[in-house]
């Protein structure tokens, strides 16, 4: 079967530019044809591509993979976090999506959290800051036991997977309103606490990523932006399962933990 | 031929023995001794970031660079379809030696037995420990680990987590490298770009680095050097590699003076999606689990115009079916690309550009039902929904191979160190373990192996005779000169001011080499590559315009100097394939094949490494040999008929 439905069109693209970190930025306009085949940050590509040959700089804008698994792009597309596709990183989403004649404005990631780097490039560090203050299991090289020791519920086991599927990419971020980093941090916490592998550092590890999260992010209020940008369509279960969490790690008596 | 021998250090002893007895041979250092070395890690992918975290945690103090913003980002995350595991959970017979086996005759014997079974071996120590690490591996209803045979193995070891393994595996390094982190024992320097590897009377001593958002160029000391960048498919400028993958570390890695051995291997993946158009960036691979339950076919017509649906079964060929009856659409992945290669050739060819062959899963449906198939592959179907526009659950998928891999690397000894004292290379960066043609589910094998069970053990022997020497101080003339070198480099490319972007030249280069140096080679080809290549290189350094400055945040100048080492790459890949009269693995040479079409080896002269030593900049590398010996695996023809 072939697609028989690829065809060209014009696109205005209105995109950020903003020199550095202490640059004000503003809006600039291009012109750009590009048949529906073609994904989205190609489109880009391509925009860069005649910038360059006219002379001028390229718009920056991060990307890698290309596949929507290693959460490197990520872009405001007409307001939303990686665009009109549900479930779709910026770098899956293909001109299909739009039409002859649109405009599309392009912003980056708009989060106190994440301070622009260069036009539509952000610096998304603060997740890394999270991780480290737990977001794994204490386990050296060479100290694991069989692997099938310890058999895990399959139910259990898919619904950590479900939170692991997180590529880390801070749409979730950029879409809150509050610029919160709940799913994200809520997703990391839910993937290594549904484990019985994760169960002996649970409770400090949820209360010290908390933290840290809220050192670098705002409050979540309970929109929901987040699972309507996220790729991954991480649930908003997972905030629940780490509020609630974070309440029974501050209530326990923590000298005696063990014994919950 | 007159060229020098390689020594790869592999122990003596049975090969069942080797691994376990060098471990006991090899010098220890001390623990409290241990943080009076300073170890360089380069690369956050599953071979770097499994290293690094190992090597924290053994007590080492650790530098780690990254030129992605996290760790998290490298491309293994990628890998779709899953790790092998010597662990016989399933009783089918599997064993250590069934994998060592396999991975060998798998590799076309090109590859060195010693270093194959030892991989063989720890792989069993991934699993439990990727497990322990929260690794959400599938699982059966007993929630005990489930596999799954993969890419033509006849049995089934390979451990998956759904489509999306290698995400799993390094979020688990990740994590691990994260925890040394804030424990202190892993310095991580993210947005740092490797652009020259220190030496000093031989020896590796440092690196420097560029800082990819201040532009700052620093130089950084060790006792120790560890590259564990990846590697070189974007040679090729369209590959599945992603956008960023590129050669430059292990290049400035052989520029001084480490050999890059074979690397006229590379892999060509069978299952990816056929390009749409021609300024397309990379292309999309679909994990060859796929194969387990899809068909591949094309019309038995050139120029066929109907709808798959509209082709009855007599007038299908299902090609590899016909040709392989005992692995029909499980034949290894190079077989199985050259056959799609040879049907779209004879034009018959799918889609609108009859670039592509069919991969069909009606039967699999039909057999067991759209739930089945889409719990297995759902996610897989997705993504090529999101990418074509076309439903494989209506229609079937269009397929067609791309690079994916590349064996060859940085020539490493057993000890996984590079001709440079003191320079280690790992993961997809060395050469070792994959001869000319790695299997499915062993690349995230090979690099966790290396950076958790091999590594660790081997860089300690070469540092227990060092203790008490301090690392060469950054403020030692060799780092001074290499920093003012990258700086210079550096302001070349920024005033060049030609007219063609760095792209343009990279979209060229990558013609010459998929045409010359990809899953078909021959003489005349390789021939004419050795003259194109240095043709349009001295038109890039000319006429390629590098817009921005160095002091800030800039894609087009980072992306000039990967060009650069890519161009230098590819005629040595040309050279490589042309020197190599034999057909192997990802090889193949026109010239050499048997009366059925399949790679004819030649082992009476080519059973050995060929690694390649630098002469300076516009001098021919000259040519070394290790020399391979199979005594564990008796030298056959691979057939899969």
């Amino acid at each position: 079967m072939s697609t028989g439905s690829a065809e060209i069109i014009n696109v205005t693209i209105k995109v950020w530019r903003q020199n550095g970190p202490s640059d004000d930025g503003h809006f600039e306009t291009y012109d750009q044809a590009i048949t529906t085949d073609a994904s989205f940050l190609e489109m880009l590509d391509l925009l860069n591509d005649s910038l360059n040959e006219q002379g001028s700089e390229p718009i920056a804008f991060e990307s890698d993979c290309r596949e929507g698994i290693c959460g490197t792009c990520g872009v405001m597309i007409n307001g939303r976090a990686h665009g009109p596709q549900k479930a779709t990183a910026t770098c899956q989403l293909h001109m299909r999506e739009f039409k002859d004649g649109d405009e599309i404005v392009v912003e980056p990631f708009r989060a106190a959290g994440f301070p622009v780097i260069r036009d539509l490039a952000v610096d998304r560090s603060p997740l890394d800051r999270i991780i480290e203050a737990g977001g794994y299991i204490s386990v050296n090289t060479g100290a694991a036991s069989d692997a099938n020791l310890t058999p895990v519920p399959k139910d259990a086991a898919d619904q950590a997977f479900d939170a692991a599927a997180c590529i880390g990419c801070g749409a979730c971020v950029a879409a809150c309103p509050n610029s919160a980093a709940q799913l994200f941090t809520s997703a990391k916490i839910g993937h290594l606490a549904l484990l019985p592998q994760g169960q002996a550092e649970r409770w400090s590890r949820t209360e010290e990523m908390v933290e840290v999260m809220e050192e670098f992010f705002g409050s979540c209020t309970n929109h929901g932006e987040c699972h309507e940008a996220c790729p991954k369509e991480i649930s908003l279960d997972f905030i629940a399962f780490m509020n609630r969490d974070y309440v029974k790690a501050k209530i326990k008596n923590r000298a005696l933990s063990g014994q919950n | 031929m007159s060229e020098n021998i390689l020594d790869s250090k592999v122990p003596e002893g049975s090969i069942a023995d080797k691994w376990e007895n060098h471990k006991f041979s090899m010098n220890l250092v001390n623990p409290n001794n241990k943080r009076k070395f300073e170890i360089i890690v380069v690369g956050t992918g599953l071979a770097g970031a499994s290293a690094a975290a190992s090597l924290g945690e053994l007590g080492y103090r650790v530098k780690a660079f990254t030129f992605h913003d996290t760790p998290r980002r490298a491309h293994s995350i990628a890998a779709q379809g899953g790790i092998n595991g010597a662990k016989n959970y399933t009783n089918d017979g599997d064993s250590v030696h069934r994998l060592f086996y396999d991975t060998v005759k798998g590799g076309d014997f090109r590859s060195r037995e010693a270093n194959v079974h030892r991989l063989a071996e720890v792989s069993t120590n991934i699993i439990d420990q990727a497990t322990a690490q929260g690794v959400p591996f599938a699982r059966d209803y007993g929630g005990l680990l489930d596999n799954r045979s993969f890419g033509g193995a006849q049995v089934s070891r390979t451990f998956y987590a759904r489509g999306q393994t290698g995400q799993q595996l390094l979020i688990g390094a990740y994590s691990a490298l994260m925890r040394q982190v804030s424990a202190g024992s892993v310095e991580l320097h993210t947005r740092s770009e490797l652009l020259d590897v220190v030496t000093k009377d031989g020896e590796a001593c440092g690196i420097v680095v560029r800082d990819l958002l201040s532009g700052e160029v620093t130089p950084h000391s060790a006792h120790a050097v560890v590259l564990a960048t990846g590697g070189y498919g974007n040679v090729y400028f369209l590959s599945t590699n992603a956008m960023m993958c590129n050669v430059t570390a292990a290049w400035r890695a052989h520029r001084k003076g480490a050999f890059f051995a074979n690397p006229c291997y590379t892999q060509i993946h069978p299952t990816c999606i056929p390009a749409s158009d021609d300024f397309q960036s990379k292309l999309t691979l679909m994990s060859e689990s796929l194969r387990n339950d899809g068909r591949i076919w094309v019309p038995n017509i050139e120029g066929e115009s109907r709808r798959a649906a509209d082709i009855p079964e007599s007038e299908r060929d299902y090609y590899l079916e016909r040709k392989y009856p005992a692995f029909g659409n499980l034949v290894p992945r190079d077989v199985a690309s050259r056959n799609a290669k040879t049907v779209v050739d004879e034009g018959r060819g799918v889609g609108p550009l009859t670039n592509g062959v069919y991969l069909d899963f009606s039967a699999a449906i039909e057999r067991d039902g759209l739930d089945t198939i889409s719990a297995k592959y759902g996610n897989l179907f997705d993504m090529y929904q999101r990418i074509t526009g076309e439903n494989p659950y209506q229609a079937p998928m269009r397929i067609y191979p791309a690079i994916h891999y590349t064996m060859g690397g940085l020539w490493v000894d057993y000890h996984l160190m590079t001709t440079v004292p003191g320079l280690y290379s790992i993961g997809e960066a060395n050469f070792s373990d994959h001869g000319a043609n790695r299997l499915g589910a062993s690349a995230l094998m090979q690099g966790l192996a290396d950076g958790y069970f091999v590594l660790p053990y081997t860089i300690g022997d070469g540092l227990a005779g060092r203790l008490g020497e301090p690392a060469v101080p950054t403020s030692d003339p060799v780092f001074t000169q290499a920093v003012a070198s990258v700086e210079a480099d550096t302001q070349r490319w920024l005033s060049t001011n030609g007219t063609k972007s760095v792209d343009h030249y990279h979209r060229e280069l990558g013609r010459i080499v998929w045409d010359n140096i990809g899953m078909e080679r021959n003489k005349e080809g390789l021939e004419q590559a050795l003259s194109d290549i240095p043709s349009l290189r001295e038109e890039f350094l000319k006429n390629v315009r590098v817009p921005g400055s160095a002091d800030t945040l800039n894609q087009s100048l980072e992306k000039a100097g990967r060009v650069d080492d890519f161009f230098e790459l590819a005629e040595l890949m040309a050279r490589d394939a042309l020197t190599r009269d034999e057909s192997c693995g990802g090889h193949f040479r026109e010239e050499y094949q048997t009366p059925e079409g399949e790679a004819q080896r030649d082992d009476e002269n080519f059973a050995h490494v060929a690694a390649w030593e630098w002469n300076g900049a516009g001098n021919t590398q000259t040519r070394h040999r290790e020399e391979l010996t199979f005594e564990n695996v008796a030298l056959s023809q691979r057939s899969y008929k």
